[in-house]
């Protein structure tokens, strides 16, 4: 077992690394304009020009610009052309944001995913399962900000149901954080609920025909008991795994969309807003550490698979 | 009556009866054929494919629509005029910057944007550019994904060390996250691939990105049924024969990948296009002022609740077009995977 956690947590470094290294090169190696001319501003010298080339160190060879660029990040000190401001410290502010996003949006699409997947599952090939077939493939080929633009429209500007976008700390007033996040939350799980009631269904299918089910049912147990005390538990297991890292992957993912149409102020809004800037250093960090949120989460998930199940650590 | 070898049946017309369909599985259909017939019997997802191939045609016949009835490009600024909508006039955008809605005529069908422009002409071109870029960047993926379940699944060891970490490495990045950061970086720089460069505002840009996103998505499961293929029997007796490495990769185990790969074009087609969409709504994929349904989505969703139609018209059309190739693709799965059809009528 410790081989097996000290060798994927090797290669969980190395592809950080190769991560770091990516994200770096896309920034600054591909010719994207002299970045010094951007901060100098238009009426800059050529003397200024210069000076901030050295500031920033842009005059340096790519390997001590890339070491230097990884030092301001892991000791929180860089800094974004635009505004000049420290990029960690926005980040920590917007946190909060994304995080109720992306948890309120999570806990949704698990339940409904389940929910649906299951009764498809139950009542395969019957009227109920060929509903929620159609409505899953509606729900993943909807794009989540359309959705969002709709429902603001209808729900929030026409019928005056939800406010109209911004966010409210949970901690200011609980309930009118959580009337600003119910639109984002939905339109965020649409996709979700799809993906996840299809994989819920066929892995359902799959558990189904196993001996230990008809044991169980040989047993006498309940219809009921045998789904979810001995199917469910099975088929739960790839969801649960997707669940983690398709959260992760929410934070560079629908929050740059939803937070957008909603205004939320969010990491993601934040990303997309150095996007329309051409900002580089703001979403040369937010690319970064997501990515490096889910290779930790990927590999946190396989130990505990491991642990769980002696098989995989032994192969 | 004699014995006969079944294939060397004589009787003219092929040996059975004109109008006789045969039993599902008749011997001497390849898989290929199976799956078509399987196909062929699901309404649904035919009827969805169909929808799909209306709007490709619909999108192709943009500048007809342009010239013919609509009488404009979608670049034209109409914003001070007024049109005839049955007997009264209205104007294109009025004087508190309110595009005019769907006048369901000939001009502005669908209606104006907030810079003058018919919606419904916008719609036809930008659909060109959204489901271009969808089927590069499919064929993108694609290519790249083939090549790399290929080679590390054939050829194991370092080879695959280096390929599969790779995979990992922009399978890490969250899809819509590294595209943006491409997107930003090549819509001001253009890409330089050494014999051939691409402009910054070129449609190949967003294509390239989104084609190169996707690639761990296809060339994890490919590799992984390379890695099963090559301990086959005849891969042992190809090699026997004394066929090259490539000559074996392309000729016998690529065959062995085609449903997959079949089974997997929608799949990404519609993926392609809801990224595409994504990024353009982002303003880091097409650039303006080439339309594309997600950036006339972003331009619309700027001008809620005034004018809704903007938002609307893209977005339907964007959702439908999905819609018909995700459903295709299902019913093409079904038709491959006949187990899960079996499963579901238990």
């Amino acid at each position: 077992m410790g081989t097996f956690v000290v060798r994927r947590l090797a290669s969980m470094l190395a592809v950080m690394f190769a991560i770091s290294l990516l994200t770096f090169l896309i920034f600054q190696a591909i010719p994207n304009g002299d970045p010094a001319l951007r901060l100098a501003g238009r009426l800059a010298t050529a003397q200024q020009i210069e000076d901030v080339r050295k500031q920033w160190g842009f005059d340096k060879p790519i390997y001590v610009q890339y070491v230097k660029t990884m030092e301001k990040v892991f000791n929180g000190e860089v800094i974004s052309y635009s505004q000049q401001q420290n990029v960690e410290s926005e980040i920590w502010r917007d946190l909060p944001v994304t995080v109720s996003l992306a948890l309120g949006a999570g806990v949704l699409f698990l339940l409904f995913g389940i929910l649906f997947g299951l009764l498809s599952a139950v009542h395969a090939g019957r009227f109920t399962d060929r509903a929620l077939t159609m409505l899953a493939m509606f729900g993943i080929s909807m794009p989540a900000f359309f959705l969002a633009a709709v429902m603001e429209y209808y729900l929030s500007y026409k019928a005056g149901i939800f406010p109209i976008g911004g966010y409210v700390s949970l901690a200011s007033d609980p309930w009118e954080w959580f009337t600003h996040l119910v639109l984002p939350w939905v339109s965020l799980a649409i996709l979700y609920v799809g993906i996840y009631s299809r994989v819920l269904r066929s892995n359902t299918l799959d558990t189904l025909g196993e001996d230990f089910v008809r044991t169980a049912r040989a047993k006498g147990l309940s219809e009921r008991r045998v789904l979810v005390r001995h199917v469910l538990r099975n088929s739960l297991i790839p969801i649960v795994t997707l669940w983690g890292l398709d959260l992760a992957a929410l934070f560079g993912g629908g929050a740059l969309l939803i937070e957008t149409v909603f205004n939320l102020h969010g990491v993601g809004q934040y990303a997309a807003e150095s996007i329309g800037r051409l900002d580089v250093p703001p979403i040369l960090v937010i690319t970064m550490l997501t990515a490096f949120f889910v290779v930790a989460l990927s590999a946190l998930t396989d130990i505990v698979y491991a642990l769980l199940d002696p098989r995989i650590r032994l192969n | 009556m004699a014995i006969e070898p079944a294939i060397g049946s004589e009787l003219p017309g092929g040996g059975l009866p004109a109008g006789f369909e045969g039993p599902v599985v008749a011997p001497g259909l390849g898989p290929y054929q199976l799956a078509w017939r399987r196909l062929r019997r699901n309404r649904v997802a035919l009827a969805f494919g169909g929808l799909f191939v209306a709007i490709v045609v619909m999108c192709l016949l943009a500048p007809v629509y342009a010239q013919d009835i609509a009488h404009t490009s979608p670049d034209a600024n109409h914003i001070t005029e007024t049109i005839k909508v049955g007997s009264k006039s209205e104007e294109v955008v009025s004087a508190a910057g309110i595009p005019i809605g769907p006048t369901w005529h000939a001009r502005f069908f669908l209606g104006a944007d907030q810079n003058g422009r018919d919606v419904a002409v916008r719609l036809l071109y930008g659909g060109r550019n959204s489901l271009f870029i969808g089927a590069v960047a499919t064929l993108i993926t694609m290519l790249l994904a083939v090549m790399v379940g290929l080679v590390s699944g054939y050829f194991r060891g370092p080879i695959d060390g280096v390929l599969s970490r790779l995979m990992d490495v922009i399978w890490a990045y969250p899809a819509l996250l590294l595209g943006v950061a491409l997107g930003v970086v090549l819509a001001v720089s253009g890409l330089n691939l050494g014999l051939f460069q691409i402009q910054g505002n070129s449609l190949l840009v967003p294509a390239v990105i989104v084609g190169v996103v996707y690639v761990p998505y296809v060339a994890k499961p490919l590799r992984g049924q390379v890695l099963g293929l090559r301990e086959k029997e005849f891969i042992d007796a190809s090699r026997a024969q004394g066929l090259g490495h490539v000559q074996i990769m392309l000729g016998e185990v690529l065959p062995n990948l085609a449903s997959t790969i079949v089974v997997l074009v929608p799949l990404m087609l519609a993926n392609s296009i809801l990224l595409e969409a994504s990024l353009s709504f982002l303003g880091a994929g097409v650039q303006p002022p080439n339309p594309s349904w997600g950036t006339m989505i972003g331009d619309g969703i700027r001008f809620i609740p005034a004018a809704i139609h903007t938002t609307l018209v893209p977005g339907i059309m964007l959702m439908l077009t999905v819609l018909g190739v995700n459903v295709l693709g299902d019913g093409v799965r079904d038709a491959f995977d006949p187990r899960a059809r079996i499963r579901v009528e238990r």
